[in-house]
């Protein structure tokens, strides 16, 4: 399609716009947790690191944070697993009621998380259990399973049968052509689809409110209780700042994986 | 057995290794049926033991009431099965708003955020250079690790009508209000349209947007004809998204939205109260979510989630 450098610029413009807004809030979060006032107000004043110095010896934030890595951890596990069995079976074969899976199986992402939240707790009451680590982690597994599955799925529909069968023609048997042949082509496809899966068990609130087991603080619920103390705010925004900062990282690295996976296909 | 000579099958391969495995694999290949069962048995007992168990425990409990309790001390369940609290929920006016209202807020999010993602996604996928694109996914990735109420937070600040960066620098702020709410939201929610409909457009073949152009066709027509019917999937991928974390949310009011109360505040808050009422009024989203993706199936956009 042949598009103008006018039209070119626009939309160069218009992305760069987008950007602008996506990171102000962002950035001025980041401003704010090197600001030598306690509050929120508008301009921020001064500058210091005394805030990041007194956070990284706070045990309430460090203790969420970890608290927030083992349950995106676990959940995340669990979800590879589930999701991408599910994948195998839905995308390579088709049977009476494919459909009917396909929206059952989307569900969990697909209601809102009230819903998700409040119906696991009526189920987990209903059989007597009672809310802790596990119930989070399995709640968080529920939708993370999900975003695993899209992942995977979408990756096995681009896969050619005709890889699998040259390998069974070569003498595989079905778990060396899983191992030596579709395992490292979908390998991106897992690295992508379980840090998405993270990503959102990493961030998620409303679900958690209602499934974490008593005193059981994720980073979001630090976050939820201690907006509302004033002499906690710095912390905040330097928890806060922290966390995007080191998500560089992974965020980074899966897309440096996924482009050298589209190099070499 | 009339077996092809040429055709090494599995079992007849050389060097055979475990037994057992083989067998198993052998199996498997012979019965499809099998694999796919052994396949889909641990994911899909999972969902359907904790989450179609959970909704159906949830739907149980909103047939249930609160029982009369003349001291008003104990909230006890009435288990008997019946339609009264969707009764008081179709009949009370303000129940019938607030659901209308939310609705009315995730389909003007999603809008809002179709119409900003498609001119980006579209420059990601087509225009930009490989440099480039990589660079944007990651920047529209990251924010997604920014912390939802750490994001909600900042934009209260900044849209605080007494002194907030808005007012200070714009001159304008919506304040607190629905109309914030509907902002901070589409804000939120971006990352989640926009990803979608960058693969769509990363998928979608250069070569058909020259032929389009090769026969005659401007930009908004290629854009309208060619473009906008392959993409559907995609925007209707990212709009389930968009729209069910709209329709569920209850935080954000609370932050931004002042009085405004959308379905999920109504749970969030009767839960505490009334279990079964707030559990009939949960229906309503799953009612309206599941009609949705029935309704979109069609599209392919399952595929694309």
């Amino acid at each position: 399609m042949y598009l103008s450098s006018f039209s070119r610029w626009m939309l160069r413009g218009f992305t760069a716009l987008v950007l602008v807004v996506l990171y102000a809030p962002i950035l001025y979060v980041a401003r704010l947790s090197v600001n030598t006032s306690k509050n929120y107000a508008w301009p921020p004043r001064g500058f210091t690191f005394s805030t990041w110095n007194h956070a990284v010896h706070e045990a309430g934030p460090r203790e969420a944070l970890t608290h927030s890595l083992q349950t995106g951890a676990v959940a995340t596990a669990i979800a590879l697993v589930l999701g991408t069995l599910a994948a195998f079976a839905l995308t390579r074969s088709r049977f009476f009621g494919r459909n009917a899976v396909n929206i059952f199986i989307v569900l969990p992402i697909a209601l809102p998380g009230i819903v998700t939240g409040i119906a696991l707790l009526s189920g987990f009451q209903r059989v007597g259990i009672t809310l802790s680590f596990t119930t989070l982690v399995v709640a968080h597994a529920t939708f993370c399973v999900v975003i695993v599955y899209n992942n995977s799925a979408a990756r096995l529909r681009r896969l050619s049968p005709a890889v699998r069968d040259a390998s069974a023609d070569l003498g595989a048997d079905g778990w060396q052509t899983f191992w030596y042949i579709t395992f490292p082509l979908m390998r991106t496809a897992l690295v992508a689809g379980g840090l998405l899966a993270f990503a959102l068990s990493f961030d998620e609130i409303i679900v958690t409110t209602f499934t974490a087991g008593v005193g059981y603080k994720t980073l979001p619920l630090w976050f939820a209780d201690n907006f509302s103390r004033p002499n906690a705010i710095p912390t905040v925004n330097v928890v806060a700042t922290f966390v995007v900062l080191a998500s560089i990282i992974p965020v980074w690295v899966a897309q440096r994986l996924t482009d050298s996976d589209s190099a070499n296909r | 057995m009339g077996r092809d000579q040429g055709k090494l099958t599995p079992a007849e391969s050389p060097s055979p290794r475990s037994g057992l495995r083989r067998r198993a694999s052998r199996f498997f290949a012979r019965h499809p049926g099998a694999r796919v069962g052994a396949q889909i048995g641990a994911p899909g007992g999972w969902l359907l033991v904790v989450y179609i168990g959970s909704l159906t425990a949830l739907i149980v409990t909103a047939l249930y009431r609160l029982a009369d309790d003349p001291t008003g001390l104990v909230t006890k369940l009435d288990t008997t099965i019946g339609f009264a609290n969707f009764d008081r929920l179709i009949s009370e006016p303000v129940y019938r708003n607030v659901a209308l209202r939310t609705l009315q807020a995730a389909a003007t999010v999603t809008i809002i955020d179709a119409i900003i993602a498609f001119p980006v996604a579209f420059f990601m996928g087509k225009v930009a250079t490989p440099r480039t694109r990589r660079a944007l996914v990651v920047a529209v990735t990251l924010p997604l690790w920014a912390g939802y109420l750490v994001k909600g937070y900042a934009w209260r600040s900044l849209l605080d009508p007494g002194g907030g960066a808005l007012k200070q620098v714009l001159g304008h702020t919506p304040g607190f209000g629905y109309a914030s709410s509907i902002l901070v939201l589409a804000y939120l929610w971006f990352p989640f349209m926009v990803i979608p409909l960058f693969s769509g457009f990363e998928r979608l073949p250069t070569s058909l947007l020259e032929a389009s152009t090769d026969l005659g066709a401007k930009a908004g027509r290629t854009m309208r004809s060619v473009v906008l019917p392959q993409i559907v999937p995609s925007l209707v991928a990212g709009s389930i998204f968009t729209f069910s974390l709209t329709l569920g949310d209850f935080y954000m009011n609370r932050i931004v939205g002042g009085t405004t109360e959308f379905i999920g505040n109504v749970v969030y808050r009767q839960f505490s109260v009334d279990l079964p009422f707030a559990a009939a009024y949960a229906v309503v989203p799953i009612v309206i979510m599941v009609g949705y993706l029935l309704a979109v199936r069609r599209t392919g956009a399952l595929d694309e989630l």
